[in-house]
């Protein structure tokens, strides 16, 4: 019998198709942030992944979306049913995203990009579709390969389509701002920011929920310091993600250690280097 | 559980003429047993899985003992099984072929709670209850919240991806767990994730929870601090039917509502739990839904209505609000004890774990009523609703010539049934030894493959926690040689 996990989807077995088995091959997205842990080799052939959303539950939280879909597409399809998910809407993809797995500046109310990544299915370095993960909210069956992808740079596997985790999004939102408040005074004085943030000597705050809890944390916020109530930050607004921390020798050999047994003969993605990002 | 009949005679030999336990004892002194009642006791846990059997049982007390008995084993090539407090449900924790348990119970510290970068550092043999009530005071909680949180460690919910009733809203232990040192199969000491952000590289701090103890041996765990909410209201809905409850269920998070729990459970066991506790749950109600929210005063009332609201339109046939702390304390006493009640109708339990879309479970559940028809055995059902999240309670007296063959045959009819409805294989308890020879109705061979792909990379000897997770055919799962002591082990 076949597993129940296995896909049938055309569209997923023509990308494998595309991968093939040999020749060196990588993905691009909406290239935002394309050379990102070093630049793809010359060499490589650049394929797009699938795209669209095959299946959306609202009831379920849940969204089967190709990773080639826009970050934008999915959102705006999510928002028709009042809800959202993590992944940051920057002008990318889903894959995109999930590969390169910054989280949103808004990661407090959103949640971590890793954990909306339910299901992946992904087409490995021998040309395969492999699937890991699951449709539901929540799931311990087997080792945990979504996880493993997020971040991962498309180096261990081209991902061809996700089950992302959604949210709903709250009634009311409010983001406010002050001079030199210190982020632990916000956080000890509201209960769950959404947003929290210093940048350039000015603290951001956004607030999130019913509309009588909204205006509360808004005056408990005055309280606190010089907060006003403004439009969301724009770019300039907003600190550039803070430089990953180095890890040491015994996890770096680790993580080599991963990407030779996913693609011992380095045809995923090669030029770029997670250790580098 | 199974009464277990045990001799508990034995004692530590004096010497041993294994080098290996030599070595070891060196290194942990009398920390190092080798007695048959202690081993008899480490050759299970929880579940309802035949014993395994124990090399020695070391009681580490620092990372250092721990690449000691991993470098020992390692060099005498014996095998390892990390172990917390036991309790888990999957046979996670059962040795097979005679490893080294390494029992983390002594590693106990709170090391430091840090309130500004929201972590405190624990080890792995910490209690989750006694972290949470160190840090109540401070105004904090570790979320995630098992059932058995009174005697489980921080190891064991790392290993098993523990969840309980409160993480619909705040999520299984994974999204709870920021950092965490740990000894290699190896033997190296490794850092995965960090408190100050995200490191470069995979994700190794994520993969490794969940992993079964099969990827190494936490010795030091970074949790994450929740801050504990202002405002808490806890309603108990009662229904004529286990699927107008379902159908709540569904409802309400299609409604937009993340509560912080919603846990159903079925006539059976509610009967059960009131003649145990008395915690106030009606006994002709076909199930009862307790549902709460949490956070700011505002929020937590409008949230609280309109649960009510959509249970009456459900056809809810009552809606309690708790009118105050003591009532809530009851309430929830009456779902944590669930599983000693179920002590006064038959001395034997198997508590299954899987896990459906909400929109599925009202279906399932039928169907597991149908099963427990079909095999005449007692099936009650208590769960996570609110993430489809089955624990189907088959309680039967394993004296009765026979019956564990119809439980374990109901058992694998109810894994399938909640597959072939869109679920998966577990949501909190893991795959262990219990539902290894399911992986395959869910993953493809290619999809194993590369599971054992990560694994292999921390672990190539398959030495630690051998015999887990992967079925029967992959390497890592060759059970059939462990399930007997090799000759000449361990003396
Ligand atoms: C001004 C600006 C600000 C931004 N701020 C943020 C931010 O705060 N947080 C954040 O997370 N992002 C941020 N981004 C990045 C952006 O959000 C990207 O969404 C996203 O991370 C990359 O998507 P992409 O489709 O453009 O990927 P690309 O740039 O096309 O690709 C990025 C990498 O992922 C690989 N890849 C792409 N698709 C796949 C796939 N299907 N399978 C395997 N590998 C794949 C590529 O090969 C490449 O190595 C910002 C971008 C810009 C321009
Ligand atoms: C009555 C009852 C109710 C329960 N309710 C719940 C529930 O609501 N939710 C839930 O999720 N579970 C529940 N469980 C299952 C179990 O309690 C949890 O899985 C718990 O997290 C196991 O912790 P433990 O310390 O007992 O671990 P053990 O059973 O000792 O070990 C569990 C696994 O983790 C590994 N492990 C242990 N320590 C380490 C370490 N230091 N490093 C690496 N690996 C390690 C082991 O090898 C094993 O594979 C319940 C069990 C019982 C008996």
């Amino acid at each position: 019998m076949t597993a129940l996990l296995a896909t049938s989807d055309p569209v997923l077995l023509e990308f494998a198709e595309l991968v093939r088995t040999e020749g060196k091959v990588a993905v691009e997205g909406n290239r935002t942030r394309w050379d990102v842990g070093g630049m793809l080799d010359a060499e490589a052939r650049v394929l797009s992944a699938p795209e669209g959303i095959v299946d959306y539950k609202p009831d379920e939280m849940t969204a089967v979306v190709r990773a080639g879909t826009t970050v934008a597409e999915l959102h705006a399809a999510l928002a028709e049913k009042g809800q959202r998910s993590a992944l940051p809407e920057r002008g990318g993809t889903v894959g995109g995203a999930l590969a390169v797995g910054e989280s949103d500046f808004r990661s407090l109310g959103r949640g971590l990009i890793r954990t909306c990544l339910l299901q992946i299915r992904y087409v490995s370095a021998e040309g395969r579709i492999i699937s890991s993960g699951g449709p539901t909210v929540k799931n311990v069956s087997g080792f945990d390969l979504p996880r493993l992808m997020v971040g991962s740079l498309g180096t261990l596997g081209l991902m061809a389509e996700a089950i992302i985790r959604t949210n709903p999004i709250p009634p009311a939102s409010q983001w406010l701002s002050a001079p030199g408040v210190p982020t632990r005074v916000v956080a000890d004085a509201v209960l769950a920011p959404s947003s929290l943030y210093e940048h350039e000597g000015t603290t951001w705050v956004q607030i999130e929920g019913h509309a009588a809890d909204v205006t509360a944390e808004i005056a408990v916020l005055k309280n606190s310091g010089d907060f006003d109530e403004v439009d969301a930050p724009d770019e300039t607004q907003r600190p550039a993600p803070a430089p990953k921390i180095a890890v040491d020798a015994v996890v770096s050999a680790l993580n080599d250690q991963i990407k030779r047994n996913f693609d011992p003969d380095g045809r995923l993605n090669p030029g770029r280097d997670v250790l580098a990002a | 559980m199974l009464e277990r009949l045990r001799a508990l005679r034995g004692g530590e030999s004096e010497t041993s003429g294994d080098p290996a336990i030599d070595a070891l004892r060196a290194v942990l002194g009398d920390r190092a047993k080798l007695d048959s009642a202690r081993q008899a006791l480490h050759s299970h846990d929880a579940s309802v899985f035949e014993d395994g059997n124990s090399g020695p049982v070391c009681y580490p007390e620092t990372t250092a003992e721990v690449q000691a008995i991993v470098r020992i084993a390692r060099e005498h090539q014996r095998s390892i099984v990390p172990r917390g407090a036991g309790t888990g449900l999957a046979g996670g924790a059962i040795p097979l072929g005679a490893p080294v348990v390494v029992a983390v119970t002594r590693m106990n510290e709170i090391f430091e709670i840090d309130e500004d970068k929201r972590v405190a550092w624990v080890g792995p043999g910490v209690i989750n209850l006694d972290l949470t009530r160190q840090l109540q005071p401070r105004g904090y909680h570790f979320a995630p919240d098992p059932s058995s949180q009174q005697v489980c460690t921080i190891g064991g919910n790392v290993g098993n991806n523990a969840g309980g009733p409160h993480c619909l809203a705040y999520g299984v232990t994974n999204a709870h767990i920021v950092a965490m040192e740990v000894v290699l199969p190896n033997g190296e000491v490794a850092m995965l994730g960090s408190v100050d952000g995200e490191t470069l590289g995979y994700d190794l701090r994520g993969v490794f929870v969940g992993s079964e103890g099969t990827l190494g041996i936490v010795t030091k765990v970074a949790v994450r601090l929740t801050k504990n909410r202002p405002e808490v209201r806890t309603l108990l809905l009662s229904f004529d039917s286990v699927t107008d409850a379902a159908q709540t269920v569904s409802d309400i998070i299609a409604d937009g509502i993340v509560p912080a729990a919603l846990e159903v459970m079925d006539h059976k066991i509610t009967v059960a739990v009131e003649n145990f506790v008395n915690a106030g749950y009606p006994r002709d109600a076909a199930a009862v839904l307790l549902a709460e929210v949490d956070g700011l005063s505002a929020g937590v009332d409008i949230d609280a209505e309109r649960i009510g609201e959509i249970g009456l339109s459900n056809g809810a046939t009552d809606v309690r609000l708790a009118g105050s702390e003591e009532e809530r304390a009851l309430l929830w006493k009456g779902r944590k004890t669930a599983f000693g009640a179920i002590a006064q109708i038959a001395p034997d339990y198997y508590l299954h774990d899987t896990v459906v879309p909400r929109s599925a479970l009202a279906g399932v559940l039928e169907q597991i009523y149908e099963i427990a028809d079909r095999y005449e055995l007692i099936i009650m059902n208590v769960f996570h609703a609110g993430d489809g999240n089955l624990h189907p309670l088959i309680v039967f007296d394993g004296r009765e010539p026979g019956v564990l063959d119809r439980v374990h045959a109901a058992g694998g009819e109810i894994i399938t049934a909640s597959l072939e409805a869109g679920g998966v294989l577990s949501g909190e308890h893991g795959i262990g030894v219990e539902k290894q020879k399911f992986m395959n109705l869910l993953f493809t061979d290619d999809d194993l493959d590369h599971q054992n792909r990560l694994r292999q990379a921390f672990d190539p000897g398959c030495r630690t926690n051998p015999g887990k997770v992967m079925p029967v055919g992959h390497s890592c799962a060759d059970i059939q040689s462990l399930k007997r002591r090799p000759t000449g082990v361990w003396g």
